[in-house]
């Protein structure tokens, strides 16, 4: 109840600041990715497009490998590494995000630029996602951080969904003569896979809220470009970095952002359910 | 024992067998055979082994962590724990069905009786494979009832079908031995009926053994039967008697199993 009540304030203070702005932009607030508020220009679509861009690429990655942890803890490690494993693997939930910042602006952005994304540009140019010139801070960086930051919470959430699985159904495949990999064929991953989409639901909201992390790699430019390797910015990371400076409608156009982003997640969130649902009842 | 009343071709042998879960012994010392194409009762009070007993048979035992046994195993004359016998194909021989129905919830009925075939590799043209399906649903006596719907799921099945559905599975691989974990305790009396009788029908083809606490079932269905109970306090439980069904209810060499037969005990 409290939840709620607290939830609807939230959204009605952004929206009330932000309304007045939207309106006053109208249709060119979100198609439009002119974004220079000092001249009034107030087109988010090259933030949506950077949100949207770096959760695909950090899903694309973080998903079979989460999956991957989460079977392989649960179902194939030895009895006595599970543990200790999947403590590691939580602890990275724990580094406070400023700090996978850090690391990616210190670390991952000057290698990735010089001996990852430039190679790669350099041979697979002609490719528009890989089209150069390619720098360190970019999508892809942003991806691969977001990526590392949704990894144990799909993994915990997958591994929490693999040990609801009963017995029976995993000894029904077992004795028909199933492997162990075909017993997670046969009788783990259909029963759990509802429950491992909603982690990976969980893990998306991670990777599409993410500020500070982003806000520090992904080089902050509001432009769109196919070219994985180009800068760019998301949402949540404009509003971080903007905030500080922007007084009157340019507030208020970051606040609307915000609400944008609620949107968006709660768009894709209910998609998912219905897929899931979908998919559910046509197996009846 | 009168072994010497056995028929002599035995389908499953077991010798000097004691199982464990960790340090906690539960059987101990259980050797007889079950003849071939017939079906081989397991009765005894709650505790007893029994479902431990079959579960050697086909090596889900193991499957547990911490459960390891003693003493052999034949399965037509080969030893299932030999070296280098993979458990994969022991229950490939060997098919089970359990207490509670266990289909594949998110697969059609068709999917459920193939996926044996599937995972063993067995392919050939869909033809072969609708074939081998209907079969093995007719021989489950569940074909009349699903072959307008086998592409629904098999979740939708009441539960006496799933069982049956689940004897289907187990069937179409062919098994020389069926074992049956008190197949019919979780169904209505309708079923549990329909059950029995398709025991009786199987053992044309295949060996079965069943675990059951339903004595009257046991008279029912079964051409032999053993009587396992653990017969001091705390101890592993043994084999108490072996033989023909009408001899261990009607001329019990054992008064343990004159008293439990007879309700006095268990």
């Amino acid at each position: 109840m409290v939840v709620l009540v607290v939830l609807g304030l939230m959204i009605w203070f952004t929206t009330m600041r932000s309304l007045p702005v939207v309106q006053a932009t109208g249709a060119s607030f979100v198609t439009s990715s002119d974004w220079l508020p000092s001249a009034g220009d107030l087109g988010t679509l090259s933030f949506v497009y950077g949100t949207l861009v770096t959760a695909a690429v950090a899903m694309l990655l973080a998903v079979p490998v989460a999956i991957g942890v989460a079977l392989f803890l649960s179902e194939i490690a030895p009895k006595r590494l599970r543990t200790p494993l999947a403590y590691l693997i939580d602890l990275l939930a724990a580094v406070p995000s400023v700090v996978y910042g850090l690391w990616g602006v210190l670390v991952l952005v000057p290698f990735l630029g010089n001996h990852v994304w430039g190679p790669v540009s350099d041979h697979a140019g002609g490719f528009p996602l890989f089209e150069g010139p390619a720098t360190g801070r970019s999508y892809a960086t942003a991806g691969i951080v977001l990526a590392i930051m949704a990894l144990p919470i799909i993994t915990a959430i997958t591994r929490e969904v693999i040990a609801t699985v009963p017995s029976a159904h995993r000894e029904a495949a077992l004795a028909l003569g199933a492997t162990r990999w075909e017993v997670i064929r046969l009788a783990v991953l259909p029963y759990a896979k509802s429950g491992i989409t909603g982690a990976v639901m969980l893990g998306l909201g991670r990777a599409m809220g993410e500020t500070i992390a982003v806000a520090l790699v992904i080089g902050g430019s509001s432009t769109i470009s196919a070219s994985l390797f180009h800068p760019g910015y998301t949402m949540a990371s404009v509003i971080a970095n903007e905030f500080p400076e922007a007084t009157g409608d340019h507030i208020n156009a970051l606040i609307g952002i915000g609400v944008l982003l609620f949107v968006l997640t709660l768009i894709i969130n209910v998609g998912a359910r219905l897929l899931v649902w979908r998919t559910a009842r046509k197996l009846r | 024992m009168a072994a010497g009343e056995l028929r002599p071709e035995a389908a499953v042998e077991v010798r000097e067998l004691a199982a464990f879960f960790g340090s906690r012994q539960v059987l101990r010392d259980i050797s007889f055979e079950m003849p071939r194409h017939s079906v081989t009762a397991i009765i005894g009070p709650s505790g007893s082994g029994k479902s431990t007993l079959i579960r050697t048979i086909n090596r889900m035992h193991e499957v547990v962590p911490g459960a390891r046994h003693t003493g052999s195993v034949l399965v037509d004359g080969a030893d299932v724990y030999g070296e280098g016998v993979d458990p994969v194909d022991v229950r490939r021989r060997v098919g089970m069905v359990f207490q509670r129905p266990n289909p594949f919830p998110t697969m059609s009925i068709y999917d459920n009786v193939a996926a044996g075939l599937r995972l063993n590799g067995i392919r050939g043209p869909k033809a072969q494979l609708d074939q081998i399906v209907e079969e093995s649903l007719q021989g489950a006596g569940l074909w009349r009832e699903v072959k307008d719907r086998l592409a629904t799921s098999a979740a939708n099945l009441s539960g006496g079908q799933q069982q049956r559905l689940c004897i289907a599975r187990a069937i179409a691989l062919e098994p020389d031995v069926l074992l049956m974990d008190e197949p019919a305790s979780a169904l209505d009396p309708q079923s549990t009926l329909r059950i029995e009788d398709l025991m009786v029908q199987l053992k044309e083809q295949y060996t079965i053994v069943i675990v059951t606490h339903n004595m009257q079932q046991a008279a029912r269905v079964a051409d032999f039967t053993a009587f396992m109970t653990t017969l001091e306090e705390g101890a592993p439980a043994d084999l108490v008697e072996f033989d023909r069904t009408d001899a261990i209810f009607t001329n019990p060499a054992r008064t343990e199993t004159q008293d439990y037969v007879t309700g006095r005990f268990g």
